[in-house]
């Protein structure tokens, strides 16, 4: 079933960027690399690549850098026992709710008139800007809008480790004279190194898949100045009616995709030897 | 002194960071009550009555269809991935059939591909089998793209489930399926609590492919019932502020009832390599 859902599609994607397809006919003409020249010669793709790169490293920065943090101030001994638990559960909370309903809740949020943060603003005297409907800044307020998203979610996956770093190795280690600094990074990073890079991982698959919470707040717009790969293949399947293109940007995504994964566990194996 | 500082400061930063998550959802909770003549006046007061008939005029004006149809997809592709998934991690950790290194690797090889890249040829795999545009056309696809990280996290809790349990019930003449039933299953239930959220989340707020494989009105999901919601309702704010409520609010509850279960599941088993 896996093979017949996911493989088999994902293969047939690479044989449908090599020709011209309507989702209405069966018709199909081989055009060879044409689509693959188009779609490199596209004005859209450097700030598609923009985005989705900017998405990628902000992404990395805070939701598995910052989160990562968090999780290890969550599992010290600063925090009081019965509050880790509150806190751990209530950073989770957004990523419980769909990309669609954060979407959004945010385009009210960001809204220039009447929305959460202009209203914020202006009541503490402070000038108010466009947000979304601002060319340059709107990709900006949709990684905003992951980041209080997806960081608790990180955040529970790390303390998640964290609880399974065996005890006696953090109790020797205090015996040592290990402060609880010098115990986060030589001993619990480590032990949770492979969930670490499963984060990585995600990250950085869900940064080039993006497309819900595009979709959800600016379309891609003002103009194209937010838009990225996902939507962009999704707006030529279903809105131009050119799957050969879409498949070309499929396999653009998959390529990027596969790539950053190999050399990310590439360089965490070889760290271990 | 100087260690009550940081414990402060830490705790601090715990709470801040607990009010930036919290501020946004606030602030939409209040504003789903209120009139949308009040939201334009000030978006940051308290409404002067509480208007709880914008959540039963969204409920009424189509979510409850929406939320059916969510409901029905969502049990038979949980019931499906999680009956799959048991079984292929199970017989991962206990049997050394031949090619069982190739079926694990090509399960968890499926993890780092997105669901973007098989959209299109989906799309045609479903128009050619006659399943486009009905519950199986979201059903099966889900199924098969979350079987591969379900039975990644499962595999590692049956790994530390003890062998010898099940030698024991050889020797009282069980049989395999005997042995998972009644062995397995009852123990394994912390790993299918945090199994069947984690595909919840997904499955209930999945957008991709509900968008583009469900045509028929009667039959959209939430995420997609949402966006059309806006849509129809244009200025009314305040009633499209209360259907978000409804549609995030299920898993909210449900992850907070099950939060213990979850982690548990998840510490027991996590990523063992």
């Amino acid at each position: 079933m896996v093979l017949f859902f996911v493989y088999i599609p994902v293969l047939m994607n690479i044989g449908y960027s090599f020709f011209r397809l309507s989702s209405y006919s069966a018709s199909a003409t081989f055009v060879g690399v044409d689509n693959y020249r188009r779609f490199f010669s596209d004005s859209v793709l450097p700030i598609m690549l923009r985005n989705n790169i900017a998405y990628c490293i902000i992404s990395l920065i805070v939701q598995v850098g910052f989160g990562t943090v968090m999780a290890l101030i969550l599992e010290s001994s600063a925090i009081a026992e019965r509050m880790k638990g509150f806190f751990r559960n209530l950073y989770y909370i957004p990523a419980l709710i769909s990309l669609t309903a954060v979407g959004l809740m945010f385009t009210f949020i960001y809204e220039p008139n009447l929305g959460f943060i202009n209203s914020l603003l202006k009541s503490l005297g402070m000038s108010t800007y466009g947000w979304l409907g601002d060319a340059k800044m709107a990709i900006y307020c949709i990684i905003a809008m992951s980041q209080w998203q997806f960081t608790g979610y990180i955040t529970l996956l790390m303390v998640v480790a964290f609880q399974n770093v065996p005890q006696d190795y953090l109790e020797a280690a205090a015996i040592d004279g290990a402060g609880p600094i010098r115990r986060a990074i030589s001993i619990m990073l480590p032990q949770a190194k492979e969930q670490l890079l499963v984060c990585t991982i995600i990250t950085v698959i869900g940064a080039f898949k993006l497309y819900t919470e595009v979709y959800a707040t600016t379309g891609g717009g003002p103009g194209n100045n937010s838009q990225v790969l996902g939507l962009f293949l999704y707006q030529q399947a279903f809105l131009h009616d050119d799957l050969g293109m879409a498949a070309v940007t499929g396999v653009f995504i998959f390529v990027i995709t596969v790539t950053l994964s190999i050399i990310q566990i590439r360089v965490t194996r070889s760290g271990q030897q | 002194m100087k260690k009550n500082i940081t414990k402060v400061l830490l705790n601090l930063l715990c709470i801040v960071l607990a009010i930036i998550i919290v501020a946004p959802l606030a602030w939409i909770l209040l504003n789903s009550f209120k009139t949308n003549k009040e939201l334009f006046k000030d978006s940051l007061a308290f409404p002067e009555v509480w208007q709880f008939a914008n959540y039963v005029k969204a409920w009424n004006l189509g979510l409850y269809k929406y939320f059916g149809n969510s409901l029905f997809v969502s049990v038979l592709s949980l019931c499906g991935i999680l009956a799959s998934s048991s079984f292929l991690a199970y017989g991962l950790t206990r049997f050394r059939a031949k090619g069982s290194n190739i079926i694990f690797i090509i399960v968890l090889g499926g993890m780092a591909l997105s669901e973007q890249v098989a959209l299109v040829p989906l799309y045609k795999i479903l128009r050619t089998l006659k399943i486009y545009d009905t519950y199986w056309a979201v059903i099966l696809p889900y199924i098969a793209f979350r079987i591969p990280f379900t039975v990644f996290l499962m595999r590692a809790y049956f790994i530390s489930i003890p062998v010898e349990l099940e030698e024991a019930a050889v020797v009282d003449g069980y049989n395999s399926l005997q042995i998972f039933v009644k062995i397995i299953l009852p123990i394994s239930k912390p790993i299918f609590a945090s199994c069947a959220i984690v595909n919840l989340n997904f499955v209930w707020n999945e957008f991709l492919f509900a968008n583009v494989f469900l045509n028929n009105k009667a039959l959209q999901t939430i995420p997609i019932g949402l966006m059309t919601f806006k849509g129809d309702l244009k200025v009314d704010y305040t009633t499209t502020l209360a259907g978000l409520m409804i549609a995030s609010a299920p898993l909210i509850i449900l992850f907070i009832c099950m939060s213990r279960q979850f982690v548990r599941g998840l510490t027991s088993g996590a990523v063992k390599g």
